[in-house]
């Protein structure tokens, strides 16, 4: 056992502080508004405290810490892109993550497993290549592998799958699943320790502007002047730029999963089907974590359906048959706020000092330490960071879209 | 102990079943569960607790005991997670409890219970994660969690699903949902009325009260499904039904919540011992099994259920040591019976402990004052051999939540209840608050001639509801130990003092303690502990449980197996019609999108690659023939059907000549390319087109919301399955066709479309060739299409596959779509833009295109040869084109053709690079170059005249 949990058999009283505070009031201004107290509103206020000493920032969240799509993912992290610009930006995230426990002084559960994007048809080998050789160009470790791999690594999988033989695969060593609701305790902890506010079940209803320039903030609790705002409000984004007449193609679709009883550890590996638009995970607990592709309409709601785990259990009998008996326990849903290309909407907008971290529908979390060093540098700067430069909003107006979708419709 | 035969019982002693667990063999009844049926042979510890690995036993008897989990691994594969306490028992079962190390008995894993001092709640959050270490802890962590295995052997179970559809579904056969069910039914709705217990009647099985509630349902015109639960409720009233075989959809016209209230256990130090249990256990193991676990028992109560239970236990001639009541003063009710039995009954009292024996079996309790949730002075110590607690209930709102109820907090009763029901949906018993047989009786009416109403439209008058006099819910059964191991949620050991650390943590509002703590994130979802969670946190924080609030109830109320999930599983594999003429070919399949197509035609003694090229050059030389049935074939009628094909393909088709075709692109609002085909005009008003094999049912739902949202004049079919299609090419393709149809061929121009007869079928012909050879396409009915491909077969054609036609286009440069474009290529850049009509009103993705093709592309499409003598193995399809370091573009297809003897490929590429004769880099997979030449396309034939026929 480690020794770090020696005090608490010692001490008498629990020796742990508050990881956060509930400040009673919100202050009348603040450098900094950050809506969303999602992993990437947390993120954006920690780099911004720790990387540039700003520290007079609020993160205002509706409803509790972590309670958006923050805890609602499949945590599935990767670097495997399609795009010169995602595959990058998200191996920087990569990078970042690695070293986040230990910067947090808290098990994120980031754990290792190898990621496998499987292909079952000779169209989805190519994409699989595609994809493999722009990642090894910017040193990303991909490789397409036959079905003996496969088999290696997953040995218990059915390579028939059904109706779809599995010919190969996108082999990504360094996709890992991390603890969600963590991340958000971690990066509110890190904010919080260096003088950020964080306000929980604080409701923004309103931004002003004056001369097209961010001024106030109206919430349930109060009203705040600043002149700085960002919003990271994943599934809420539409309503938040409503209230400032701002455009995107942003659509809310619901994105579904589930997860199975508690089992013992079986499979190591996380295994993606775009054919069979399935995939799974073991979580650390021995819960299977299942998902699919996106519900192929909009609506702005977090309720279940049931032919969300009825296709799914289907699509997934065919890969893993012995899964019959096993009972799947809890299904949800979260709002995945998706753009035309897969890809995010991030940086400045044309109102002065009011910022963007959006459109990050089903493959979010991941970035989230990522969007959060570059969110907090645009605000501290006022100028997008070069990585996310290609994620702007004119790059609708201009046509130049950064074409993910073939490596983020079902692999999250 | 199994007492002697009574009455109220539901084992058949006639059969006998024999059965092991942990190794050893017991007997049991028909009907026992495997709980009842291991307690009756006088095994104390069932299973082991989830993170102490504590010896546990039955505790709710309710579909909740999660400390008792047993794997069967009898059969041909074994059977994870099985619940003991309400799984029947089966002859030859081979069971062992999940999650021990060395077994129930001896879990060697129980050491961890010492050294919970030093694992606090969330632990895990605070160690373990040095960066080297963590792989070897996580390796640890997960052997020690999860529960049962999965065995791989197990092989895929198919159940097929029932759609059911009632006027009204009663879940919950209990005195209310009975009552509910009769109302409903004796007013001519149709209706189903379901429980999860393998017999209607609820407590009335278990309690004292006299009715004919089970009789008359039984008798009235009602659908009853017992070992049945409702898993889910979905939107409209869409509701799954989990049976033991299979899965019903139940889409009911009005809902009837009636599944009662979960026994909640009270919280104090080791209220986790073996045989100790919910009254709710005791007598239902008592009544229904014939189990008696108990001689000396101690009662722990707070309402008058606690009472009854009691007194059945004088009735079985249970020696009752003591009754600890809760409460105090009035909220006392008569105890003379007990009184004159000279039970002692420590009133506002409370158990601070229970202690174990040896065989770790309860053996006696502290018995405290309680005053004001405290626990006082210690009043007596008495021995035991078992405790019976009854001290409130939680509702079960899961249901009622997942079809968005708004829920009040009834100070009074202690509990949620329903304040705002959606429409349809109505709830009555516990639920409601009711706890008495007749309160209970009147709401379940109350609620079937609600729904009577509703479905009916009609005004019967409602019964006057009764006041409900009972506070069954104590609203703090809670009684803090020093020393804890006072536990608050069994399926996680999670015990009081995990909640007070964790909100000092900061975790103190519901959903983050839920998810710091994993409170009823376990098996039973919370179903024992999430009402003590809450009330844990009220306290702690100083609010009302109103205040504190719920976690969101999520479907599904008990897991359902994948089998049931999965059902048959539609897992489409579709063939054309002439599938089995391919097969009698010899065809290799291959996928293509759901469609089996022959990817070439196996010849004995040759290779693949030489059939492939032997099928190429033999359309090249005489006439092949090809199945391209898998084409989506879309008809559109009507006045407006030529304004309709204008507003979704660039090209233009008003001009079109009725008996001429025309090549057709179709693109999204964004201008990517999205699918191609081609467009016949059959008539003034009529065309007739096909579509991408990987686009047509997407295309014709996309054309079809299109037609809805135009609302032009126009209608769309779908043939594609209800036609086949063949091309027939090559050079001898026209004098072969004229064999078997009196068209006249030498009317029939390029791009012409026609119908005629072939072979004695009525066909579609349209004159085109994909593959580059003089060549008609024959779209003829399912049914008969095998009539014209005999034809050609029998009178010398040569059948290929897809991949020979791969070659075929790609040596005229043709596109396939998703192949050689992706989701941001423009008719611009996939080498279409010829296509482009931008002088007409408007068209789909028009006013995109016109944005982008005003600015300098970046990619474009283009062809590329390597060198004649160039030997190594070709590169491969989205190998990289490298440029001066940089990625330039990428092969989007690319081939050997035998009929040039030369390497030949598209590409996407930088425009600056894709001058005809300049030289690119493509690499390898391992990082090597090979040198390619950009070309111009068509690489065979440029000028067309094969395909024209000209030449
Ligand atoms: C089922 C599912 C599976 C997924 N799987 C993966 C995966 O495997 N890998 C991956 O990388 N990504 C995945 N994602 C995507 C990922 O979860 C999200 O992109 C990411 O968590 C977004 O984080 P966020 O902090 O931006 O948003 P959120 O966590 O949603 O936070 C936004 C917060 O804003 C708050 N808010 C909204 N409006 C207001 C307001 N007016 N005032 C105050 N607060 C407000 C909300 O309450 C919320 O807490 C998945 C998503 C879902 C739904």
């Amino acid at each position: 056992m480690p020794w770090r949990l020696l005090r608490f058999g010692l001490s008498k009283k629990h020796p742990e502080p508050r990881m956060f505070d509930a400040p009673d009031a919100l202050k009348s201004s603040y450098d900094v508004v950050i809506i969303g107290g999602g992993g990437h509103g947390l993120a954006c206020a920690y780099y911004l405290a720790r990387d540039f000493g700003i520290t007079n920032v609020c993160v205002l969240e509706k409803g509790y810490i972590g309670g958006g799509n923050t805890g609602r993912n499949t945590t599935i992290i990767r670097s495997n892109y399609l795009t010169p610009e995602g595959a990058q930006f998200y191996d920087k995230s990569l990078e970042l993550w690695k070293d986040l426990s230990t910067e947090f002084d808290l098990n994120l559960f980031y754990s290792n497993r190898g990621h496998f994007t499987l292909a079952h048809t000779d169209a989805a080998m190519r994409t699989s290549r595609w994809r493999a050789e722009v990642n090894k160009h910017y040193g990303i470790d991909s490789e397409v592998v036959g079905p003996d791999f496969v088999k290696k690594h997953a040995p218990m999988i059915n390579l028939q799958c059904g109706h779809h033989p599995i010919m190969g695969a996108l082999y990504h060593a360094p996709g890992s699943v991390a603890r969600h609701d963590a991340v958000a305790w971690g990066y509110g902890r890190g904010a919080n320790m260096r003088g950020v506010e964080i306000h929980q079940r604080t409701e923004v209803l309103g931004i002003d502007t004056k001369g097209g320039k961010v001024c106030g903030v109206k919430t349930n609790k109060g009203y705040i002047e600043t002149t700085k705002v960002l919003s990271a409000t994943a599934g809420s984004t539409p309503r938040i730029l409503k209230m400032l007449d701002i455009d995107t193609p942003i659509f809310i679709h619901p994105l579904q999963a589930m997860v199975s009883e508690p089992l013992k550890p079986w499979l190591d590996t996380i295994l993606v089907s775009g054919s069979l638009h399935i995939y799974i995970s073991q979580s650390s607990r021995g819960e299977l974590v299942m998902g699919a592709s996106l519900d192929p309409y909009e609506v702005h709601s977090t309720r279940s359906t049931l032919d969300f785990p009825e296709g799914l259990s289907a699509q997934m009998l065919d890969m893993f048959p012995f899964l019959s008996e096993v009972k799947v326990m809890r299904q949800w849903a979260g709002m995945a706020d998706m753009t035309p290309d897969f890809a995010p909407i991030m940086g400045k907008t044309r109102i002065d000092g009011f910022y963007l971290d959006a459109g990050w529908g089903t493959y979010g979390f991941k970035a989230t330490p990522i969007s959060g060093k570059t969110m907090a540098y645009t605000i501290a700067n006022d100028k997008p960071h070069e990585l996310i430069t290609a994620f702007s909003s004119e790059r609708f107006k201009n046509y130049e879209l950064t074409g993910e979708k073939g490596a983020a419709s079902v692999g999250h | 102990m199994r007492i002697a035969p009574q009455a109220s019982e539901i084992i058949n002693r006639d059969k006998s079943v024999t059965f092991t667990f942990e190794g050893k063999k017991y007997n049991g009844f028909e009907g026992d569960t495997i709980t009842s049926a291991l307690l009756a042979n006088g095994v104390k510890i069932l299973g082991r607790s989830f993170k102490y690995h504590r010896p546990r036993s039955v505790s709710s008897f309710a579909n909740h005991d999660m400390n008792v989990i047993v794997d069967d691994v009898s059969g041909q594969y074994f059977i994870p997670n099985i619940r003991a306490d309400v799984t029947k028992v089966k002859d030859g079962m081979k069971l062992k409890a999940v999650n021990t190390f060395g077994g129930v008995e001896k879990d060697k894993a129980s050491i961890l219970g010492r050294f919970s001092k030093f694992l606090p709640v969330g632990f895990y959050y605070k160690a373990f994660h040095t960066k080297a270490l963590f792989p070897m802890w996580e390796k640890m962590f997960r052997t020690m969690t999860g529960l049962g295995n999965v065995d791989f052997k197990t092989p895929k179970i198919k159940t097929s699903k029932d759609y059911g559809f009632c006027d009204c579904l009663v879940v919950g056969a209990g005195v209310s949902g009975l009552s509910a069910a009769l109302a409903a039914a004796e007013n001519g709705l149709d209706v189903v009325l379901i429980d999860e217990n393998p017999q209607i009647g609820g407590s009335i099985n278990y309690t004292n009260i006299p009715n004919d509630l089970i009789e008359r349902a039984k008798a009235a015109n009602i659908r009853i499904f017992t070992d049945c639960y409702a898993a889910g409720y979905y939107a409209d009233n869409w509701v799954a039904l989990v049976h033991k075989t299979h899965m019903t959809k139940m889409r009911a016209k009005t809902l009837i919540v009636a599944s009662g209230a979960f026994e909640q256990p009270p919280v104090f130090r080791n209220n986790d011992l073996p045989n100790i249990m919910l009254a709710g256990a005791f007598l239902r193991l008592l009544k229904l099994y014939s189990v008696k676990t108990i001689n000396d028992a101690v009662f722990l109560v707070a309402n008058d259920y606690g009472y009854e239970a009691a007194k059945t236990a004088i009735d079985y001639g249970i020696n009752i040591k003591a009754i600890v009541d809760l409460r105090s003063g009035d909220e006392l009710p008569l105890l003379n019976d007990f009184i004159a039995k000279n039970i002692p009954i420590y009133s506002g009292s409370c158990i601070y402990e229970a202690e174990s024996g040896k065989d770790k079996n309860v053996i006696g309790v502290k018995i405290h004052e309680f005053n004001d949730g405290l626990a006082g002075a210690l009043k007596a110590e008495i021995a035991c051999d078992g405790v019976v607690m009854a001290t409130g209930f939680a509702p079960a709102l899961n249901l009622l939540y997942q079809a968005n109820t708004k829920m009040r907090f009834d100070d009074a009763r202690s509990q949620f209840i329903p304040d705002v029901l959606p429409n349809s949906v109505f709830s009555c018993g516990k639920l409601n608050g009711n706890y008495t047989y007749e309160t209970r009786a009147i709401d379940g009416e109350i609620a079937g001639i609600n729904a009577v109403n509703f479905v009916k439209n009609s005004k019967i008058k409602l019964p006057k509801s009764l006041p409900e006099t009972q506070k069954p819910n104590h609203p703090w059964a809670i009684v803090e130990h020093e020393k804890g191991k006072t536990f608050v949620d069994f399926d996680e050991d999670l015990q009081l003092k995990d909640f007070k650390n964790a909100v000092q943590e900061g975790f103190d509002n519901i959903e983050l303690l839920k998810r710091y703590t994993t409170n009823g994130m376990g098996p039973s979802q919370g179903k024992h502990s999430n009402m003590n969670g809450l009330r844990v946190l009220a306290r702690l924080t100083n609010k009302t449980p109103f205040e504190v609030g719920t976690t969101t109830a999520r479907p599904f109320y008990h897991p359902v197996p994948m089998k049931h999930l999965g059902g048959r599983g539609f897992s489409p594999n579709r063939v054309t019609p002439l599938h089995s003429r391919h097969g009698d070919l010899n065809a290799i399949f291959m996928l293509a999108g759901n469609w089996q197509r022959p990817e070439y035609y196996a010849r004995v003694g040759v290779t693949r690659q030489n059939a492939i090229n032997a099928e190429v050059m033999a359309v090249h030389e005489n006439v092949g023939i090809i199945d391209v049935g898998t084409l989506g074939k879309l008809e559109v009628i009507g006045p407006d059907a030529a304004e309709f094909l204008e507003r979704v393909y660039i090209s233009k088709y008003k001009g079109l000549k009725t008996g001429m075709a025309r090549y057709g692109v179709a693109c999204d609002e964004t201008g990517v390319v999205v699918d191609d085909g081609i467009i016949a005009r059959l008539a003034e008003d009529h065309f007739y087109f096909t579509t991408t094999t990987s686009g047509a049912a997407t295309i014709y739902r996309e054309l079809s919301r299109l037609n809805m949202i135009w609302g032009l004049d126009c209608g769309i079919v779908n043939h594609t399955g209800s036609f086949g299609a063949i091309n027939l090419a090559g050079p001898n393709s026209k004098k072969i066709l004229g064999k078997f149809t009196d068209l006249d061929l030498d009317d029939f121009p390029f791009m012409g479309y026609r119908e005629a007869f072939v072979a004695g079928v009525k066909c579609r012909i349209i004159r085109a060739g994909f593959v580059g050879e003089l060549g008609y396409e024959i779209h003829a009915p399912a049914l008969e299409v095998h009539k014209v491909w005999d034809a050609f077969i029998n009178d010398g054609a040569t059948p290929f596959g897809v991949e020979a036609q791969r070659v075929l286009r790609l040596q005229k440069g043709h596109i396939i779509i998703g192949q050689d474009t992706d989701g941001l290529s423009t008719p611009y850049n996939a080498g279409v833009d010829w296509a482009v009509r931008m002088d007409k009103p408007f068209f789909i993705g028009q006013r995109s295109l016109k944005i982008i093709n005003s600015k300098p592309q970046k990619q474009v499409l283009a062809g590329f040869v390597l060198p004649k003598d160039y030997e190594g193995a070709p590169p491969q399809e989205c190998h990289l084109i490298i440029h001066e370091g940089e990625i330039a573009g990428r092969i989007t297809s690319i081939t050997k053709s035998p009929k040039l003897g030369q390497i030949i490929g598209l590409c996407h590429i930088k425009p600056e690079l894709a001058q005809i004769g300049h030289e690119i880099k493509i690499r390898f997979s391992d990082g090597t170059f090979v040198a390619a030449n950009i070309a111009q396309t068509p690489f065979y034939d440029p000028e067309n005249l094969n395909q024209k026929g000209v030449a």
